[in-house]
This record gives structure tokens, C-alpha cells and sequence, in this order.
């Protein structure tokens, strides 16, 4: 019930980068106009960590789509804690909702 | 009292409507001086005998307490918040009988027939129970996507208890509560109540009438929603 999506970096310029907003690739997504629906859906990077926190090793850091970046269908995104650099190629699934 | 400006500024010095016509506005023909409103007695003082040669013989009991405490320095109270969320708008595609895809929560993935808007602006959504084990709920519109697919539903056969307070927790006696649960560790879960039972069932019986005259439907309702390889939500038609 989600789409899948990769992070491929920050948002940035040659030679610096900004890390509150990364930059997300949505499988099948091809064109600014296809992104019209993911704006402002909810996104979720899911993570392994070794130490577990309330019952679970699994976490989530939570964001949402703002807007298009380029032409061909890679997004914007802001999450609630920026993301880790480590993130980079990771995937990351696009929800459905709000819908 | 504060409320809309009863006069407007056309260009400087010149108002949209004359001073009679402020004062008509206030339409006081209409109003009852507020004089008029029973005032409930005050709690008054009580004067008290006091024994003792001494004492003065009584005292006056103040009707309200002064307080035991006061802060060293004066506590800033917040303001008081005035904003309210307003009732979500239904979306015109989301029709009484419509069939939604529930996006999140415990149910994810079912398709679900939706029933009626409640006051709250929550979705009122049942399974039905017997096809797809989702029961009489209340869902939010965002978590939810509309498909095309229609079932046949008379808006008014769904019955009018059927609202917020219907679904309000039940508020457990709290006092004896705590300090056994604290011990005992485990709540037990209570069986629904007989009547909430016989209404899901009632709601249900007018659903499935229309749910089975339609080839397939009953599947489709019992069938989960998911994408699969390829499918990109953007491009599907719900």
C-alpha cells in the first residue's frame, strides 16, 4: 500500500548541499506532471537499528512531499528529523495518504 | 462584546452606512435588556458564634475561600485558543454506497462500503462485517481512496443512532480501577455489546442485499487492495 521510492541525496547545488530537504526518486514516475499526486503524501524511511526502542529494532523517520524537482519526476521531500547520509540510495516507500 | 464591524470606510471620512443606520443595526428592538435575566442568589457570608470571653464573641465566614498559596510572582496564563478545525468537506466522488480503499490503519488494503458522513467528519464505513471483517467505523477521508465502484444504497435505511456519540469509549470507573489494574497487569477485553452487535447486523443485512445483486461485487468487497510490480498509483484509475 505504498509506492517505492529512493533517496538520492540532499538537495543541493554543485558544491553545497542542503540536508533539510532530500531528494526522492518514486518508481514509475516519469515527468514533473506525473508527481502531481504524491504532493504532500506522507513518506516513510524505514531503518534496522541494533538497539531496540519500545519493543522493536525497526525505526521510522516520517516526512511528506512538497513539491517536484526537475523535469523528470524526481520530488522533494521533508522529513521531521533530517535524513542520514547514509540514506543515500536507500529506499523509502511513499504512502498513499493524505489522500 | 466583539463581533463583525457593523460599518465600513468607503474612501476617508466617508462610511458605507450613516450613523441611524449603525444604530438601526443593532436591531435592540429585537434584544432584551440584559437586566431581564434571573440572577441566582449569592452564596453570602456566614457569621459564626465563637465561645471564649475573649474572642469577640463571631466571625464572618467568607463564602468563598481565599487561597492557601500565592505565587511569588505574577504566572502568565496562557491564551485561550480560538481556533477550531472546521468539518472536513465530503469529496464529491464519495457517495452513500460507494465502495473506499482503506489506506491505513488496522484494516489497510480492504475495500469497504461507505455509508455516511458523520458530524464530526469522519466517514461512517462498514465491511460489511460478513464479507470482509470490517465492522461498523468511523474513518478519516484522508486515509481513504474512492473508487468508482458504487453499491446501491438507500441513505436513509442507515440507521440515525448511528453517530459520534455511538462510538464514544465507554468511561471505565476510574478510582477502583488504577490501583487494581496496576497489579493485575492485563486488561480483559469485554465482548461487544448485544445491541452494537444487532445493529451491525441490521446495517449489514440492507448492504449485502444490494452487494449481491451485483455480479462479483461480494468478491471484490472480500478481496484486499495492493499494487503490484509496475503499478505506479499515479497512473491508475480508481
Amino acid at each position: 500500500l505504498y509506492a517505492k521510492g529512493r533517496v538520492l541525496g540532499f538537495k543541493r547545488a554543485k558544491r553545497n548541499q542542503r540536508p533539510d530537504i532530500s531528494l526522492v526518486q518514486i518508481e514509475g514516475v516519469k515527468t514533473a506532471a506525473d508527481t502531481e499526486f504524491y504532493l504532500g503524501k506522507r513518506v516513510a524511511f524505514v531503518y534496522r537499528a541494533k538497539r531496540e526502542v519500545n519493543g522493536s529494532k525497526i525505526r521510522c523517520i516520517w516526512g511528506r512531499i512538497t513539491r517536484a524537482h526537475g523535469g523528470s519526476g524526481a520530488v522533494k521531500a521533508r522529513f521531521r528529523n533530517n535524513l542520514p547520509a547514509k540514506s543515500f540510495g536507500a529506499s523509502v516507500r511513499v504512502m498513499m495518504y493524505p489522500s | 462584546m466583539v463581533h463583525k464591524p457593523r460599518n465600513s470606510l468607503l474612501t476617508a471620512g466617508v462610511n458605507k452606512y450613516s450613523r441611524s443606520q449603525v444604530v438601526a443595526k443593532r436591531v435592540l428592538y429585537k434584544r432584551k435588556p440584559a437586566g431581564a435575566v434571573a440572577v441566582c442568589p449569592a452564596a453570602a457570608n456566614k457569621t459564626v458564634e465563637v465561645k471564649g470571653a475573649k474572642n469577640g464573641g463571631s466571625r464572618v465566614i467568607a463564602a468563598a475561600k481565599a487561597p492557601r498559596f500565592y505565587a511569588a510572582e505574577d504566572v502568565a496564563l496562557p491564551k485561550k485558543n480560538r481556533k477550531h478545525a472546521g468539518v472536513a468537506k465530503l469529496r464529491s466522488t464519495i457517495v452513500p454506497g460507494t465502495v473506499l480503499i482503506l489506506l491505513a490503519g488496522r484494516y489497510r488494503g480492504k475495500r469497504v462500503v461507505f455509508l455516511k458522513q458523520l458530524e464530526s467528519g469522519l466517514l461512517l464505513v462498514s465491511g460489511p462485517f460478513k464479507v470482509n471483517g470490517v465492522p461498523l467505523k468511523r474513518v478519516n477521508q484522508a486515509y481513504v481512496i474512492a473508487t468508482s465502484t458504487k453499491v446501491e444504497l438507500d441513505a436513509s435505511k442507515i440507521d440515525a443512532q448511528l453517530n459520534d456519540a455511538y462510538f464514544a469509549r465507554p468511561k471505565a470507573a476510574k478510582k477502583a480501577a488504577t490501583e487494581e489494574a496496576f497489579f493485575e497487569g492485563e486488561k480483559k477485553k469485554e465482548p461487544l455489546a448485544e445491541n452494537k452487535v444487532a445493529l451491525q447486523k441490521a446495517t449489514d443485512k440492507v448492504i449485502l442485499e444490494a452487494v449481491n445483486k451485483v455480479e462479483h461485487l461480494r468478491q471484490y468487497l472480500s478481496a484486499k487492495f495492493s499494487l503490484s510490480k509496475g503499478q505506479a498509483p499515479h497512473a491508475l484509475q480508481f
